[in-house]
């Protein structure tokens, strides 16, 4: 394997690490606000204790999330440093912004949230909650805005031999960047609600602290089915605009190959990338792909076969993470309308509480398969249609990103062991891992 | 003063407030094993950094955006080829981070041995290779005319970058040792303050000795010597480091560790004082060498950043501040006992 190849395995693992707790991140942090907020309202201890458990939990998975960022960070300089100094101009600034502006405050005031429960007032303290949850936020905009630039780049002039910034509102108001942010936060919405709602169903199903988790279920359900829905509605809007912006993925996505005005969808199919076509294909619906891209059965859409093979993404992986992530989004807004439907009873209902206990992964495996779509679905390119990743690596020796790619692989492995098996004791001892 | 110079003392800056800040949690996880001899004090030590190592990390997140942000090409050319160093120091600093995390989560002697491992290795580490890494740079280092390095990780251990990296740690030793007295009391308190006053000479003799070998290894004298008024600032850092001997003599903990951040954060700036313009050098040729000049961002981007930074490094500064301001108490004994401590 070449240097390319493996600097985009180690890129995809720390990221995908990278984001398998980020999101709880996002998410938890609103839930833990809201929870505390609760207590400093009401004074009921029951939502203090709600915030020290599902807050150990929290702060467990932040680590990892804190620690495996900074690796992210330099490798744009390690690994692609080509991209680096041709793109650094704009890019390098999101990043700069993110950690002035969030890093800094997410960080000192998780210290404080962690270490300040006698030193502020209580009502202080939630604030600091509510702070941490803002900033995280605000640190997921700016590297989406960052990446949405990579994925439909705006605002910038060749000159110099590189990119060069031209207008830092059209970077930092890009509608590619707002359609993702708005999926992404969403997602990890999704996500944290699965997690507190699974592990509640967990000691619901065991009748313990009864009051604790239903109490917990019902805040994460709220959660939960809202934006399973704005994902649903938000992720349409998305994929109308990858549509207008980036044609290639979304034919990828779509596994469709030929141009074609009134273009179906079909109930099943499979690709066949060495023949440019699929090799099944049942069930069309005639014009809903069309109206899906486009708002209107009649429209145009590109089919693969119109670009040059070398500027074409992975159909096959584009394609089918496509389609288990908008499955799985349809089944998280199924599941959790149920759940709405049975909110007042849930110890009547071990079925349900069951299938949520094992639905805890399929928001991770959802939340991966989406910027599998984003990522892979932008190849060849590195930025749509101004750098191709082939042209961005750095000039380093294949030895170095080998053995690097080899700790990564080792050091993550046995990080997410480790953090497993603490959030894993720590989720079945329930509200007692606190007192 | 143009915006490319603003931006390298900026630059510096960033690098200096990061090594002072970080600095003393990288000496006090280096010295885990040595000064703290049961749990109960070596959990004295993890939450004396306890609520404050993440906040100053992120100076070096800040750092590592800025050269981006600000320099592009610096930023490319420098980390590909210090690829394996810096790849080290991040690995290092994962294990640092997760093991102030993981470690009091159970309660197993085993556990807790692997995670004083991991923490003592996560901060040796970066302390030597951030020395090893400064002092290449102001030795200069086989870069080409495109940015690609002729040499491995072993080409950045010689006898000065070594140098660089003993001078380095022996900083962070004396900064976390002070910082430890600051925060503990009895035996620890005192183990560390005997540990500050020990380690001193040896630091003032390796600074002694690098200010030296500066002046065969590298042309940083250069600028000193072109501007002699410029020596005034090597003076004050060495004022400074002694500073550290009479407040530690004085036994004012807190001043001497004031004086180890001031020295710190002068000993930053002197490399760069002496390097300005230049930032990344070549030594296979000069015209090769980065500069703050032909490697920073265009001058709209440099604008732009300018204003954020003078908007926000300021305000980060006023809460890192009170966040300092509100753990300054010592850690005691009772403070392990809540379940939130470390
Ligand atoms: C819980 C997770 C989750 C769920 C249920 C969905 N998505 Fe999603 N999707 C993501 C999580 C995600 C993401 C966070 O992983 C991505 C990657 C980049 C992004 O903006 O969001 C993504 C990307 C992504 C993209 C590619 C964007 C790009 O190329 O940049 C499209 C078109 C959609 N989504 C569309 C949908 C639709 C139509 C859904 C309907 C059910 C859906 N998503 C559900
Ligand atoms: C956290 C969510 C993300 C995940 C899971 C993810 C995943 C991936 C994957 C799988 C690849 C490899 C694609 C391929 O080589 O075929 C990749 C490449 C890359 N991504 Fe992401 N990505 C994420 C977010 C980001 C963000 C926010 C940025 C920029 C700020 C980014 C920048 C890059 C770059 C520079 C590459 C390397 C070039 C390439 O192979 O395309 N990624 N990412
Ligand atoms: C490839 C691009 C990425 C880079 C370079 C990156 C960089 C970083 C860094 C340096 C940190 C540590 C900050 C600290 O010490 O507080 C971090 C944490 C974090 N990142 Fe990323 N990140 C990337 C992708 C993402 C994405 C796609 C999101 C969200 C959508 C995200 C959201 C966060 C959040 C919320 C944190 C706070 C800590 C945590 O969540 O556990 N990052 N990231």
């Amino acid at each position: 394997m070449d240097v390319l190849m493996l600097s985009r395995l180690q890129f995809a693992a720390a990221t995908f690490f990278h984001f398998l707790f980020v999101p709880l991140t996002l998410g938890l942090s609103v839930m833990l606000a809201i929870m505390e907020t609760r207590y400093v309202r009401t004074g009921d201890e029951i939502y203090l204790k709600m915030t020290k458990f599902w807050g150990k939990l929290f702060l467990i998975n932040f680590a990892i999330g804190v620690v495996t960022g900074i690796t992210l960070e330099f490798q744009f300089g390690t690994n692609w440093s080509r991209y680096s100094e041709f793109m650094g101009d704009i890019f390098g600034a999101l990043l700069a912004i993110e950690a002035l502006g969030f890093f800094f405050l997410e960080s000192i005031l998780l210290g404080v949230w962690i270490f300040g429960w006698r030193k502020i007032s209580k009502k202080a303290h939630a604030i600091v909650m509510w702070l941490i949850a803002f900033a995280s936020t605000g640190s997921a905009l700016w590297i989406i805005t960052a990446n949405a630039w990579m994925q439909h780049p705006v605002g910038y002039v060749i000159r110099n031999g590189r990119a060069e910034l031209e207008s830092f509102a059209a970077v930092a108001l890009n509608t590619f960047g707002i359609f993702m942010f708005i999926h992404t936060v969403s997602a990890a919405y999704i996500l944290s609600a699965f997690f507190v709602m699974g592990i509640s169903a967990y000691h619901l199903l065991k009748k313990q602290h009864v009051e604790f988790f239903t109490k917990s279920f019902r805040i994460a359900l709220v959660f939960g089915l809202i934006f399973s829905f704005v994902a649903i509605v938000e992720g349409h809007l998305h994929g109308s605009h990858v549509a207008e912006t980036q044609p290639a993925k979304l034919a990828a996505m779509e596994s469709h190959w030929e141009t074609s005005k009134n273009a179906p969808i079909y109930l099943f199919a499979f690709p066949d990338e060495a023949n440019e076509k699929n090799s099944i294909e049942i069930g069309p619906i005639p014009g809903m792909l069309s109206l899906l891209s486009f708002h209107s059965t009649d429209a145009e859409v590109k089919g693969l076969k119109d670009f040059p093979p070398e500027e074409r993404p992975p159909v096959l992986i584009t394609f089918a993470s496509f389609k288990i992530m908008v499955g799985l989004g349809f089944y998280f807004a199924l599941a959790t309308s149920i759940g709405w439907l049975r909110r007042n009873r849930l110890m009547e209902s071990p079925w349900y509480l069951k299938l949520m206990l094992y639905s805890i992964p399929l928001p991770y495996i959802a939340i991966d398969l989406g910027w599998t779509v984003a990522e892979v679905g932008r190849q060849p390119w590195i930025v749509y249609g101004i750098m191709k990743t082939a042209d961005a690596v750095s000039p380093i020796a294949v030895s170095q990103v080998a053995v690097s790619l080899a700790a990564f692989i080792l050091v993550y492995g046995l990080l997410g062991a480790a953090a497993f098996y603490l959030i894993i004791k720590i989720a079945r001892k329930g509200p007692e891992a606190v007192a | 003063m143009d915006l490319q110079t603003i931006w390298f003392f900026l630059w510096v800056l960033l690098w200096a407030v990061y090594f002072v800040t970080d600095g003393f949690d990288l000496g006090v996880g280096s010295l885990l094993p040595i000064l703290g001899k049961t749990n109960e004090e070596k959990r004295i030590m993890y939450n004396s950094i306890g609520p404050l190592w993440d906040g100053n990390e992120v100076w070096l997140i800040t750092a590592g955006g800025v050269t981006f942000a600000a320099f592009p090409r610096l930023y490319a050319v420098m980390f590909s080829s210090l690829y394996s160093a810096l790849m080290l120091i991040l690995f290092a600093l994962i294990l640092r981070g997760v093991s102030l995390e993981f470690r009091g989560k159970v309660d197993d002697p085993r556990w807790h041995k692997i995670w004083d491992t991991c923490m003592c290795v996560g901060s040796l580490v970066p302390a030597i290779l951030f020395g090893v890494a400064f002092a290449n740079i102001f030795q200069g280092i086989p870069i080409d005319g495109d940015g690609v390095y002729h040499g491995t990780l072993f080409t950045l251990l010689n006898p000065y970058g070594l140098l660089g990296g003993v001078f380095f740690l022996l900083l962070f030793l004396v900064h976390g040792s002070i910082w430890l007295a600051v925060k503990s009391e009895g035996n620890l308190h005192d183990r560390a303050a005997d540990m500050a006053n020990k380690l001193w000479p040896v630091l003032l003799v390796v600074a002694v000795i690098f200010l030296v070998a500066s002046a065969f290894a590298t042309s940083i004298y250069d600028n000193y010597l072109a501007h002699p008024v410029l020596f005034i600032f090597i003076l004050i850092t060495v004022l400074a480091l002694v500073g550290i001997k009479i407040f530690l003599a004085k036994k004012s903990y807190w001043k001497a560790w004031f004086s180890s951040a001031l020295t710190i954060f002068l000993a930053t700036f002197y490399g760069f004082i002496g390097l300005f313009p230049r930032m990344f050098l070549s030594n296979m040729n000069p015209d090769y060498t980065l500069t703050a000049f032909n490697s920073s961002s265009s001058s709209l981007t440099l604008t732009i950043m300018l204003v954020l930074a003078l908007i926000f490094v300021p305000i980060v500064l006023v809460y890192q501040f009170w966040a300092y301001n509100l753990f300054k108490g010592k850690v005691t004994k009772e403070d392990l006992a809540y379940e939130e401590a470390y």
